[in-house]
């Protein structure tokens, strides 16, 4: 190992290795920064949904990878649209592997300040829920929500909580007045 | 009246609605960015045709998956059935897939439409 460091010391390519070592180490099976779109977002499930099927993963597991991956990918792009006071780091990413027997689905993306607040408020409200708590709480909103707010009511967090079976994990890290970085984290659980 | 076929794609479902053959029927995988753009022909023609409705109706929802925006169109779609005498939603899923016929028991507690449940 010392012999490699110190060959890669001043090596401008060194991050290509760094980065195979990080995903390897964390066992990521993908990782994605960039725009968002729905193009992606299928592209992204279509590789996932491969990779699960060439290691044999069991058909539910596979669907809540799946569904879970969805609301978090479509959180991603539906909140893209509505940041558009955000110009610099515009990115956001999502990564997918594996953690002591869990897939383990990870975002993050910029959202503006004065959004934090209210997503803290919702997301802290799901997690203090048991699954019948989830439950009721998803048809009220369901039959509340707006046929055009294009499901934006917020029953994509309270999905990903019902169908993964585990609490959310959540972080906001304040970059500067106006932004903050949202980081989101769910754990599918391979024995049911 | 009109037939809506819709062939399914990676993220939209299969539609079939034909009062002639009385096929009516949602499969496949719906999760399309815009579910509301997607469902608004469906909700149109099913307004149509509940006021000319056949004498029997089983609308069948054989999905494999779909997102929450679709969730409540789905809803949508199935209240439409509403008050269509002797209409049956006959809601598929597969035999391991309990979440799937979780949602609908749920869709079925949320209108008022008999449900009948179907393994494939």
């Amino acid at each position: 190992m010392a012999l490699i460091q110190y060959l890669f010391k001043q090596n401008p390519m060194k991050y290509i290795y760094d980065i195979q070592q990080l995903m390897s180490n964390k066992n990521l099976m993908l990782v994605y920064e960039g725009e968002f779109t729905q193009e992606i977002t299928k592209s992204v499930l279509s590789m996932t949904e491969r990779n699960l099927e060439s290691v044999g993963e069991e058909n539910n597991i596979k669907r809540k990878v799946f569904n879970v991956m969805v609301e978090c990918l479509q959180n991603i792009c539906k909140h893209a649209d509505s940041n558009e006071n955000i110009t610099e780091d515009k990115g956001a990413v999502f990564m997918i592997g594996r953690e002591d027997g869990n897939y383990v689905i990870t975002s993050g993306n910029f959202i503006g300040n004065d959004h934090v607040p209210k997503l803290k408020e919702k997301l802290t409200h799901i997690n203090s829920l048991d699954k019948e708590g989830l439950k009721s709480y998803y048809k009220e909103l369901i039959k509340n929500s707006e046929l055009s707010d294009k499901g934006g009511a917020g029953l994509g967090f309270v999905d990903i909580a019902r169908k993964s079976g585990s609490k959310l994990e959540f972080d906001f890290e304040r970059i500067n007045d106006q932004y903050s970085f949202f980081s989101f984290k769910t754990k599918i659980s391979k024995e049911d | 009246m009109q037939v809506i076929h819709l062939e399914g794609t990676e993220d939209t479902p299969k539609v079939m609605l034909d009062k002639g053959t009385g096929i009516f029927e949602i499969s496949g995988r719906s999760l399309p960015e815009d579910a509301a753009e997607f469902y608004s022909p469906i909700l149109n023609w099913l307004g149509e045709y509940a006021k000319a409705a056949n004498p029997k109706t089983d609308f069948v929802v054989k999905l494999e998956y779909f997102n929450t925006a679709s969730s409540k169109l789905i809803l949508d779609t199935l209240s439409k059935l509403e008050g269509i005498p002797n209409t049956t939603v006959v809601w598929y899923h597969y035999e391991d897939d309990e979440d799937m016929q979780e949602a609908g028991q749920e869709f079925a507690e949320l209108v008022d439409v008999p449900f009948e449940f179907k393994v494939y």
